[in-house]
C-alpha cells in the first residue's frame, strides 16, 4: 500500500519552514577517462541527534569518496553549522533530508546514523532513492527508552521534561578506542534540544515503505549501548533483512576504532545492489 | 535497485524490419512504452514508467525538456513575468520536492530548472529523442501500437515502430484557442493572441485591450496597467480574484487547511464569500459585474493585483466584446473603446493531430471522454496524461496519473484476468468530474477537475489495481 500515499495534507497545508543546511562534500579523484564516480550513484549521509556533518567527514567521506563514491554529509536543522529552528519535529528532519537529498545531482543513497536513521527511514518514503542504510538506526519506542535511561539516567530523564538530551561516551564508543580520542568526540557531540522531536521518539508511528522499492540495509553492532540488538532485527525485519553486525563496536560506528569495516561493508553491498 | 536491471535497458532499434505495415518497414521495440512529450507530464511518465521497469523511448519535437515551461520553445506560452499560481507545495512532484528556499510562487524560469533538474537527477534524457516529432499513431494487433516518428532519431525521414503501449503526453496549452469576431478581419489595430505575448515592452505607450479573465488575462492586464497608456479588460462575467495570500499564508495552503478537515463545498463556499467580502471588498464599486456564480464554479483566478490596479483606475473593465469595427471594439453594454493592440487571452484547445479521433473518444464537441481524463475506453494500451485543469497545480496530479498508468500496466502483465474483469468494470465510465461543485460549461473546463476530488478517485484506482497484483 506504500505508493498510494497520496494525501499529505499537512505537507500541502502548512509545509516545514527553511532552514540554511550544512552539507560537505568528498569528491571521487578522476581516474583518467570515462565519469569520475563510475556511474555510481552519490552518498548522503545523515548523522542522528547531537552529531552535525563532522562525524562523517572524520572518516567515512573521504573514504567512500577514495573508492569511487561522491560523498556528502549534512547536519539537520539545529546541528553543526546547519541553521537553528524553532519547533523541530521529525518531520522536519525527514523534510532536511529529502531537500538535500534532490538537489544532489543524481538518485543518492540515503545513509542515517542514529536518530538520523530514523529521519532516512522517513525520507524513503518521500523520495524514491536509490537504496537506503541505516546505520545503528534509533528508531524509539519505549523499549530504547528504558536503556538509555538505564545507561544514562542523569542524560535522558531531563529530557523527558522537554531539557537537553546529553549523550555519553561509554553511550557511544567501545572499549577499543582510545579514552583521549573517545573524549575529543563525545566533547563534540553536543547537547539536543528539540523536545517535541525527543517526545516523537517515544511515540511516533513506524516509517513508512520506501517509495520506487529502494532495497534498506540495517548496520549495527550488539554491543551498542543505544539501540539493543532485538531493536536492530526488528528495523531489519521491517526491510525484509538481517542487520549486518560489527561486535564491539559502541554506537558511533563512523568514529569507533574499527571504522573502516562497517563502511567497507557498506560500499561492498552498494557495489553488489548496484 | 532492481528494476534498473529489469528489461529497463533500450536497445538499439533492430535494423531489420520485423514485420510490415502497408508498404513500410515496422521496427518491432518489443515490450517498451512509447512516451510522447518531454514536457512535466512525459518526465514524469518516463520516471515513474522506467520505476515499475518498464523501458521507455519519449519523442519529443523541441530540443530540450520541459514543454511549455521552456520559453526558448516557440510554442511555449509562458511570458517574461510568468510566476506560479499555486504555491511550491501543490506545483511540485510529491517525490522531488522544489529548493525550500525558493519563494512560494517561483518564476516561470525557476520552473524550468526544476524540470531540467528533475530529468537530470533521475537520468531521464538518456531515454528521450530529442527534435523528433511522432507523425502517427495507429493500433496494431495484440493491444500493441504503431508509432511513426520524423526527425532527428530517423534521419528526417519516417520510421515506424511497434510499441507495448503508448502514453500521450503532448500538453494542450499550445494551440490557441481564437473565438470568432464580426468584423475581425477589418480591424486595423493589431490582434495577438495571448501566446505571442512575450514581454511587458510589447505594451509599453500603447492603447491595450485585454480579452479574458483567466489567469494569463489577468496577469497581462496587470502589466498593461503599468506599461500601457490606456486598458480596457474584456471578462465575459463577474469572477471571484482570489488574493495570492490570505491570513498571511499563500490563499491555496489556507484552502487546503480547511479542504482536510472535510468541510462541506457549501460551507467552504460561506467562508470563502466572506474572506472576500471583508478582505477585497465588492467588486462592483470598481464597474465589475457581480459573480454569477459561487466559487469553485469556475476555474480559480489568483490574482492579487488586478483589483489593485482596479482601485487605481489603471484598468477599464468592459464586458463581452460584441464586434470589432475599422478602428474601434464595441462592448456589449454599448461602450466603444478604441485600441491600438488586442490581446485574446482566450485559452488553448487540445490537439492530437497524430491520433485519429476515435481513438480517443472524441466527442461531437471535439472534447476527449476518457476514464480518468487519461484511459480511452476501448483501447487499454493507450493513455494521455496531463489532460487536466486542477484548481490546483498540476504537476503532483500528472505524478499520479503516470503512477495509475504504470501500475495499471504492470497489472496487465502480472493478473491479465483480473486487468480484464478491472477494465470491464470501469473503463466505459467517462462520466467523472471530479468536482464537486457545479462547474460552467465551457471549453475552459472540459477537464475542470478539483484536486482532492481527482486523487480521491486515482487514489481509489490505485487501491483496488494494487489489491489485485
Amino acid at each position: 500500500m506504500s505508493r498510494t500515499r497520496i494525501f499529505r495534507w499537512r505537507e500541502w497545508a502548512s509545509p516545514v519552514p527553511a532552514v540554511q543546511r550544512e552539507v560537505l562534500t568528498s569528491q571521487p579523484v578522476s581516474s583518467g577517462f570515462g565519469e569520475i564516480d563510475g556511474g555510481r550513484p552519490p552518498l548522503l549521509f545523515v548523522p542522528g541527534f547531537g552529531h552535525g556533518a563532522w562525524a562523517f567527514t572524520e572518516k567515512w567521506l573521504e573514504h567512500a569518496a577514495g573508492r569511487g563514491f561522491a560523498a556528502y554529509a549534512m547536519s539537520l536543522r539545529g546541528h553543526g553549522d546547519s541553521g537553528a529552528a524553532r519547533h523541530v519535529t521529525l518531520r522536519a528532519y525527514a523534510h532536511d533530508v529529502v531537500q538535500v537529498a534532490a538537489r544532489l545531482p543524481r538518485r543518492a543513497v540515503l545513509i542515517g546514523h542514529g536518530v538520523g536513521g530514523l529521519a532516512v527511514a522517513n525520507a524513503l518514503a518521500r523520495y524514491p532513492a536509490r537504496a537506503g542504510v541505516l546505520v545503528s538506526p534509533v528508531f524509539g519506542g519505549f523499549a530504547t527508552f528504558a536503556t538509555a535511561v538505564w545507561r544514562n539516567p542523569a542524560g535522558t530523564l531531563p529530557a523527558v521534561f522537554g531539557a537537553q538530551l546529553r549523550l555519553r561516551r561509554g553511550q557511544l564508543f567501545g572499549r577499543e578506542l582510545g579514552s583521549s580520542q573517545a573524549r575529543e568526540y563525545a566533547a563534540r557531540v553536543a547537547g539536543v534540544s528539540a523536545p517535541l522531536a525527543q517526545w516523537q521518539l517515544l511515540l511516533h508511528r513506524a516509517p513508512e515503505q520506501p517509495v520506487g522499492d529502494a532495497p534498506v540495509l540495517v548496520v549495527g553492532s550488539p554491543d551498542d549501548r543505544i539501540v539493543p540488538l532485538r531493536a536492530l532485527e526488528r528495523a531489519a525485519r521491517r526491510y525484509g533483512g538481517a542487520p549486518l553486525l560489527f561486535p564491539g563496536m559502541g554506537h558511533d560506528l563512523m568514529l569507533d576504532a574499527r571504522w573502516q569495516e562497517p563502511i567497507d561493508a557498506i560500499l561492498d553491498w552498494l557495489d553488489k545492489a548496484g | 535497485m532492481s528494476y534498473d536491471s529489469v528489461r529497463g535497458v533500450p536497445t538499439a532499434p533492430a535494423d531489420a524490419a520485423a514485420s510490415w505495415r502497408g508498404g513500410t518497414p515496422v521496427h518491432d521495440r518489443a515490450e517498451n512504452v512509447c512516451v510522447i512529450g518531454a514536457g512535466a507530464s512525459g518526465l514524469t511518465a518516463i520516471k515513474n514508467l522506467r520505476e515499475y521497469g518498464f523501458g521507455v523511448d519519449c519523442y519529443e519535437r523541441e530540443t530540450g525538456v520541459g514543454g511549455a515551461w521552456n520559453w526558448r520553445h516557440d510554442r511555449s506560452p509562458v511570458y517574461a513575468s510568468a510566476h506560479l499560481i499555486s504555491s511550491k507545495p501543490f506545483t511540485q512532484f510529491p517525490d522531488f520536492p522544489m529548493p525550500d528556499s525558493w519563494p512560494d510562487y517561483p518564476h516561470h524560469t525557476q520552473v524550468l530548472a526544476y524540470l531540467e533538474r528533475y530529468a537530470d537527477h533521475f537520468g531521464l534524457r538518456e531515454h528521450i529523442w530529442f527534435g523528433t516529432e511522432v507523425t502517427k499513431v495507429a493500433p496494431a494487433e495484440d493491444g500493441r501500437w504503431d508509432v511513426t516518428i520524423s526527425g532527428a532519431k530517423s534521419g528526417g525521414l519516417d520510421r515506424t515502430q511497434r510499441y507495448a503501449a503508448v502514453v500521450v503526453a503532448n500538453g494542450h496549452n499550445w494551440s490557441p484557442k481564437f473565438p470568432a469576431y464580426e468584423g475581425l478581419e477589418d480591424f486595423k489595430g493589431e490582434v495577438i493572441h495571448a501566446s505571442a505575448y512575450k514581454d511587458a515592452a510589447q505594451l509599453r505607450g500603447r492603447r491595450v485591450l485585454v480579452v479574458g479573465a483567466g489567469n494569463t488575462g489577468c496577469d497581462i492586464a496587470v502589466e498593461a496597467a503599468q506599461q500601457a497608456s490606456r486598458c480596457w479588460h474584456s471578462s465575459r462575467r463577474g469572477y471571484w480574484y482570489a488574493p495570492k495570500y490570505a491570513y498571511g499564508r499563500p490563499s491555496d495552503q489556507v484552502n487546503d487547511t480547511v479542504l482536510s478537515l472535510r468541510v462541506p463545498l457549501r460551507m467552504r463556499q460561506w467562508l470563502f464569500h466572506r474572506t472576500m467580502r471583508r478582505t477585497v471588498g465588492d467588486l462592483t464599486r470598481f464597474g465589475l459585474p457581480k459573480p454569477d456564480h459561487k466559487i469553485y464554479e469556475t476555474h480559480p483566478i489568483a490574482n492579487s493585483q488586478l483589483v489593485y490596479y482596479l482601485g487605481h483606475g489603471s484598468i477599464t473593465p468592459v464586458p463581452d466584446v460584441v464586434r470589432f469595427t475599422r478602428d474601434a471594439v464595441e462592448f456589449a453594454d454599448g461602450r466603444v473603446a478604441e485600441p491600438d493592440l488586442v490581446i485574446l487571452a482566450t485559452g488553448y484547445l487540445p490537439r492530437f493531430e497524430f491520433l485519429a479521433p476515435d481513438l480517443l473518444n472524441v466527442d461531437a464537441e471535439g472534447r476527449p471522454r476518457l476514464y480518468l481524463h487519461a484511459f480511452p475506453p476501448a483501447y487499454p494500451t493507450l493513455a494521455v496524461t496531463g489532460l487536466l485543469q486542477p484548481d490546483s497545480g498540476i504537476f503532483s496530479l500528472m505524478h499520479w496519473q503516470a503512477v495509475t498508468v504504470a501500475t495499471w500496466l504492470r497489472l496487465r502483465e502480472s493478473a491479465p484476468e483480473r486487468a480484464a474483469s478491472y477494465w470491464r468494470r470501469h473503463h466505459s465510465d467517462v462520466s467523472g468530474r471530479f468536482n464537486k461543485a457545479k462547474v460552467k460549461q465551457s471549453t475552459r473546463h472540459w477537464f475542470e477537475v478539483s484536486h482532492v476530488d481527482y486523487l480521491r478517485a486515482v487514489e481509489k484506482t490505485l487501491r483496488e489495481m494494487e489489491a489485485g497484483q
